[in-house]
């Protein structure tokens, strides 16, 4: 179980949400929701497939559109900004994807090198090179530099994904399913990963997961999405110390305590 | 419960299928509306992504180069072949060097190298992008704050639309080298007697209107694979769609451009 983070601040909200909806045909996922994500925290975002999980943090990178509300991440109306300004925010936001989203045709160097130098253009070789060493230190991967993404396990994928995300620095990070399709002592692997990332690059965090070990471990306040809407949040204890038939099968049927 | 039964009654009648429909058509032409206008709009601005330009002109240009030597060298022999004992009957063989050179230069080569372009190429660009979008490769590209359409769809387009017509010059040259092979070996012609019949034979409206016509094929050939794969979804069956479909509706454009583009030039020529 992860262990009271002091370094919270509850007092600056990096990304608040209100009122959010979101349909896709006649099929209402997001009916009204509302979030704050503050200074440090690494919220765990629960639910079943296809609750909407990776809707909502695909909404808060800007990758989809909401039908209503409002998403505000560091201050900044995600919906009023021009592409150019969204792309400055897109900076200080790192997206962890649930298949890694590692481009194929290029090396883990190029891999984790791609953002950087389209987003630096005055770094030099020698600059690049060692910020790509740092992030691949960071992720205990020192030695796949010159490796395909094909030549990679699942964990190796995913902390290379992660690595790409890190090498901007970014303040929020948002995880869609890090644990998804991995064995369990990878699992354990990951869960570390994310909360060194939180305690060495100092990161907010929303973690998507349906895994509950993942969420015990890395959540410092967890949210369970149901038909919609956010019904439970607290610390894990608090979310499941409920006579809620939904939340409960959702922890007898995921997790053997 | 009334009022359901109602709606759901009404989504099968013919007028609602069919507006629905009309829907989809009128949606997707605007989404190559714009698709297309994007690329216009995103080539000029900068930054401009060299390094990828000059990757998939190789892609697209030098890779092509043993298909399209094969293809060309062998049409060369084969049509140069075919028309002998045609010309024979009046006792124009002398005549086949001409011939070959308007065949080839007005429409084989530009044909041949857009449709085997479309299906080497096209494809290629078509799966790529297509799984590329389907593991969220693309999106990936997005949230980390780089255009995806400019590095992925306007390096390729540019390839494309840039190569094709070199690709038919050197598709023109090999094919006449395979004619003047046979030639050669049938009428005895020599190599320098070939070449000044095949330059006497053509004017610059022909080499002109082949390379114009072979940029638009090119533009084609870039543009829908792009669009194809970058608007693919459904996994890996999305991704085959998008491969599969780059190559038959590129084809298919590249026909109807051909004969549009002939009404064209003949229209000119009549001047």
């Amino acid at each position: 179980m992860k262990h009271a983070n002091s370094k919270i601040d509850y007092n600056d909200k990096v990304i608040s949400i209100r009122d959010l909806k979101k349909a896709f045909d006649d099929y209402e996922v997001l009916r009204g929701v509302d979030l704050d994500l503050y200074r440090g925290e690494n919220l765990v975002v629960l639910g079943r497939s296809g609750t909407g999980k990776s809707v909502l943090i695909k909404i808060i990178s800007g990758l989809l559109k909401q039908d209503e509300g409002q998403v505000n991440v560091l201050g900044q109306n995600v919906n009023n900004l021009s592409a150019r300004d969204l792309d400055k925010l897109r900076l200080k936001i790192g997206f962890s994807f649930q298949n890694s989203a590692l481009y194929d045709s290029m090396t883990v160097q190029e891999n984790l090198e791609f953002p950087l130098v389209r987003n630096s253009r005055d770094l030099s070789r020698k600059e690049i090179d060692r910020l790509v060493d740092m992030v691949l230190d960071a992720v205990g991967l020192s030695q796949t530099k010159d490796q395909m993404p094909s030549e990679l396990s699942g964990g190796q994928r995913k902390r290379i994904g992660i690595a790409r995300t890190l090498i901007l620095k970014p303040d929020i990070m948002l995880y869609d399913e890090p644990t998804a399709g991995l064995d369990p002592i990878t699992c354990i692997e990951i869960n570390n990963l994310i909360n060194e990332v939180q305690q060495r690059y100092n990161t907010s965090s929303i973690i998507i997961t349906h895994d509950l070990t993942c969420a015990r471990a890395t959540g410092d306040r967890i949210v369970m999405l149901l038909d919609g809407q956010f019904q439970r949040q607290g610390t894990f204890e608090e979310v499941f110390n409920t006579d809620d038939e939904r939340v409960k099968s959702f922890y007898n049927y995921n997790f053997i305590d | 419960m009334g009022d359901q039964q109602k709606g759901a009654d009404y989504t099968k009648t013919n007028k609602y299928v069919l507006s629905r429909r009309l829907d989809r058509v009128f949606f997707e032409l605007y989404r190559i509306y714009t698709f297309i206008t994007r690329f216009f709009k995103e080539v000029f601005m900068p930054p401009y992504e060299f390094k990828e330009i000059i990757n998939q002109f190789y892609e697209v240009g030098a890779r092509s180069l043993p298909l399209i030597s094969l293809t060309g060298f062998i049409i060369g022999i084969v049509f140069t072949n075919q028309s002998r004992p045609s010309l024979s009957e009046f006792g124009a063989t002398a005549w086949l060097p001409s011939l070959m050179s308007i065949a080839i230069v007005r429409a084989l080569a530009p044909l041949v190298t857009a449709i085997i372009a479309a299906g080497r190429v096209g494809s290629n660009i078509g799966a790529e992008l297509g799984s590329m979008k389907v593991t969220e490769q693309i999106d990936a590209m997005e949230v980390s704050a780089t255009n995806p359409f400019k590095f992925l769809v306007v390096t390729r387009v540019l390839a494309t639309t840039l190569m094709i017509p070199s690709l038919m010059m050197y598709t023109v040259f090999v094919a006449l080298l395979g004619s003047y092979v046979n030639v050669n070996q049938h009428e005895q012609t020599s190599f320098v007697t070939f070449f000044v019949q095949v330059f006497d034979a053509i004017s610059f409206l022909d080499v002109f209107s082949s390379v114009i016509k072979s940029f638009i094929f090119g533009f084609t050939i870039g543009m829908v694979g792009c669009y194809k794969g970058y608007h693919s979804s459904k996994g890996t069956e999305g991704v085959g769609k998008a491969a599969n479909s780059s190559v038959v509706t590129a084809m298919f454009l590249i026909f109807i451009e051909e004969l549009l583009s002939l009404q064209v030039i003949n229209a000119i020529r009549a001047l």
